[in-house]
């Protein structure tokens, strides 16, 4: 995985409570077996009419907004567990998405491949959302050493959470497989520790 | 100390924690399909790893799959694609396939069940989000990412943060011609879209108690729809009768001594939950939802609220009802109707299509509604037949086909068409679901029937006696 460093970009703002990931990515488009590509289709129906032609009022059919932080209202992700969503958003070009609130499995897997969520307060949301309206040009910080949020114009910032495991493989461009093939180990002394389960041996 | 359910699975498949706070959980069970599958394989290739564990892993085509002529090569090619690769993937890797053809193919959270896969006590893990299905046997069972899905394949752990712990409780009785789907639904729309996140829930109370295993299923897999990751409930003894006899199920002495030890999975009184919610029964109708996430849903009879939940933005609302074609305020009683899907793993096991057949004997579909009923597995289809409920859908112009994920989310050729309304008993009303610009209504199986016999929603109460 790539490491994450310090990011200053522009934003796209979508602000849409509950967007879930059959919007992100529709079942349709998931039928390939790559990891590449989703980027293509990503926010299919809301960016595209059925005969292909683009939607001229979907924001990213909008030249005016450009860059890798995706801004959007609370319950980003939620819906199913397609791993798909994570890589459409980060194959079209996003490494960080700012929601008040995400949905669990989302922000596991966006985590797992390198895009970062971070989670604001609502009002802090409201100003960034703000901010984009005035200026589209509006440049924002995301430091994940010091885990802030900045509105570059104001100099406002907000500390986001992230688990501090999750921080270091991002920082380090670590993933999880690499950390539990390390336990192997503890894995089989667990196995052979615990009460054997009857049912063990019938697959 | 006492110890929640949850507490006591999560605890005793503890292998390690990690650095910061994150446990290492081991996983008993996991279940693949095609759509989520391939990339993970792919990664254990490009490490040069096998499957760790290949007996704990069970592999069924399901998402993709086409519920026409499935003794044909699939037409879709790209479908096909994906099918065939699982099948390259499972025998390369040595994972058990129940594919097409196979008897014991069908949903993945039908099959596990039904098969007496799924065990009180066990950690399940499936790429799919309704993995939480598994719940209902007292069993900590959740979706997960395809990277997730590859470290399970390698390594059979995971890496996570335990999550906070919520009971809801509902006590009391369920009134003729409501069913467990409209207790989910209920729940749902009292708690909001995201109401759970950040918590596994234990369903418990008289009215949770009194339901069978397949009520108990519906129920655990929508948790995820409020948010939650997953949902169980304490086995008991219709939990040991449902599994007593099932093809993967431990046999005649083996089964009395993990009846003894499964017996032991309940929470203990005085454990502590993060969050109680409590409901009652009785206060549960039928319910339909009128918007595009799980959390927007009504009583059959009341109408659409005129304002957005507290919290929710009036233009997230407006966006809702614009897309369905609603306004606020307005009663769907009465609603005309085309298009009625009978399936998915929250509603597609036989109770459901018994269910369904009683309702819909002796009776008609309306003219120009389009009824499908779907079965979950090769299993119940088989079920269906023997007992001659086929018949009876054919009689009352319903179309049966063939096992698989089918309408719920039309990954195959199985779509709502745009701007059409469809009913159905699947778990997620998102825009586009069921295909570009079709307008879901969840509901029960029950409910569902008699919109189709109607050609417009109607109140299952007042159908029943």
């Amino acid at each position: 995985m790539e490491k994450f460093a310090t990011i200053r970009s522009t934003a796209v703002p979508l602000p849409i409570e509950e967007v879930d990931t059959d919007q992100i990515i529709p079942a349709r488009f998931l039928k390939a077996t790559t990891r590449e590509g989703f980027g293509d289709n990503l926010f299919r129906d809301w960016r595209f009419h059925s005969d292909g032609g683009a939607k001229t009022d979907f924001v990213l059919n909008n030249p005016l907004y450009q860059g890798k932080i995706l801004v959007a209202g609370k319950n980003f992700g939620c819906g199913s567990s397609r791993e798909h969503a994570a890589w459409a958003l980060g194959d079209y070009g996003f490494r960080v998405v700012v929601s008040s609130f995400f949905a669990d499995i989302f922000k596991g897997n966006a985590l797992n491949n390198g895009l970062l969520p971070v989670q604001v307060s609502p009002a802090f949301l409201h100003d960034i959302f703000m901010a984009i309206e005035e200026n589209p040009k509006s440049q924002f910080t995301v430091d994940l050493e010091n885990q802030t949020f900045t509105i570059n114009a104001s100099g406002r910032s907000e500390t986001f959470p992230i688990d501090p495991f999750r921080k270091m493989c991002l920082l380090n461009g670590y993933d999880d497989l690499d950390f539990l093939l390390s336990l192997r180990d503890k894995i089989e002394a667990y196995e052979l520790r615990r009460k054997p389960v009857p049912v063990e041996e019938t697959i | 100390m006492y110890k929640t359910l949850f507490d006591k699975i999560w605890d005793a498949h503890l292998v390690a924690i990690a650095e910061g706070g994150q446990d290492v959980l081991y996983i008993d069970r996991h279940f693949i399909h095609e759509v989520t599958s391939p990339q993970a394989f792919d990664g254990l290739r490009a490490r040069r790893l096998p499957v760790f564990r290949p007996g704990q892993t069970i592999a069924t085509a399901d998402h993709n799959v086409p519920t026409r002529n499935q003794h044909l090569p699939i037409q879709e090619l790209l479908s096909r694609s994906q099918v065939e690769k699982l099948g390259e993937n499972c025998a390369e890797f040595g994972v058990e396939l129940y594919g097409l053809g196979h008897p014991y193919q069908g949903i993945v959270h039908v099959i596990g069940p039904e098969l007496g896969i799924t065990q009180p006590g066990q950690t399940i893990v499936c790429g799919d989000s309704h993995t939480s299905t598994h719940g209902a046997f007292g069993a900590i069972a959740f979706g997960i990412g395809t990277s997730q899905v590859e470290q399970v394949l390698a390594t059979q752990c995971l890496l996570l943060k335990k999550p906070k712990r919520m009971r809801i409780t509902v006590d009391g009785h369920l009134a003729p011609g409501v069913l467990s789907k409209d207790i989910i639904l209920y729940i749902i729309a009292q708690l909001g879209a995201a109401g759970g996140t950040g918590y596994f829930v234990e369903y418990a109370g008289s009215a949770i108690r009194a339901l069978s295993m397949e009520a108990r299923m519906t129920i655990c897999n929508m948790s995820i729809e409020m948010g939650a990751r997953g949902g169980l409930i304490a086995p008991d003894d219709i939990t040991f009768d449902y599994l007593r006899g099932r093809a993967f199920a431990p046999e005649s002495d083996a089964f009395e001594t993990a009846v003894e030890q499964w017996r032991e999975l309940y929470s203990d009184p005085g454990a502590t939950f993060d969050l109680e919610h409590e409901f009652r029964a009785e206060n549960i109708a039928p319910m339909v939802t009128y918007g595009t996430n799980p959390g927007m849903g009504i009583r059959v009879n009341e109408p659409i609220p005129i304002a957005p939940a507290p919290g929710d933005s009036i233009t997230s609302f407006g966006k809702s009802l614009e897309y369905m074609g609603f306004n606020p305020g307005e009663k769907l009683l009465g609603k005309p109707v085309r298009y009625v899907f009978i399936g998915s793993c929250t509603n597609s096991r036989i109770e459901d299509l018994r269910l369904v057949a009683q309702f819909v004997k002796g009776k008609q579909k309306a003219p120009g509604v389009s009824a499908m009923i779907v079965p979950g597995s090769q299993q119940v289809a088989k079920q269906a037949k023997a007992e001659g409920l086929d018949a009876v859908f054919a009689a009352a112009g319903f179309d049966f086909r063939e096992p698989g994920c089918s309408a719920c989310l039309g990954m195959n050729e199985d779509k709502v068409p745009a701007g059409e309304y469809c009913v159905s008993t699947s778990n997620r009303n998102f825009e586009g679901r069921q295909g570009p610009g079709a307008r879901t209504i969840l509901a029960s199986p029950l409910t569902a029937a008699a919109v189709a016999v109607a050609g417009e929603i109607v109140d299952v109460r007042n159908w029943t006696n």
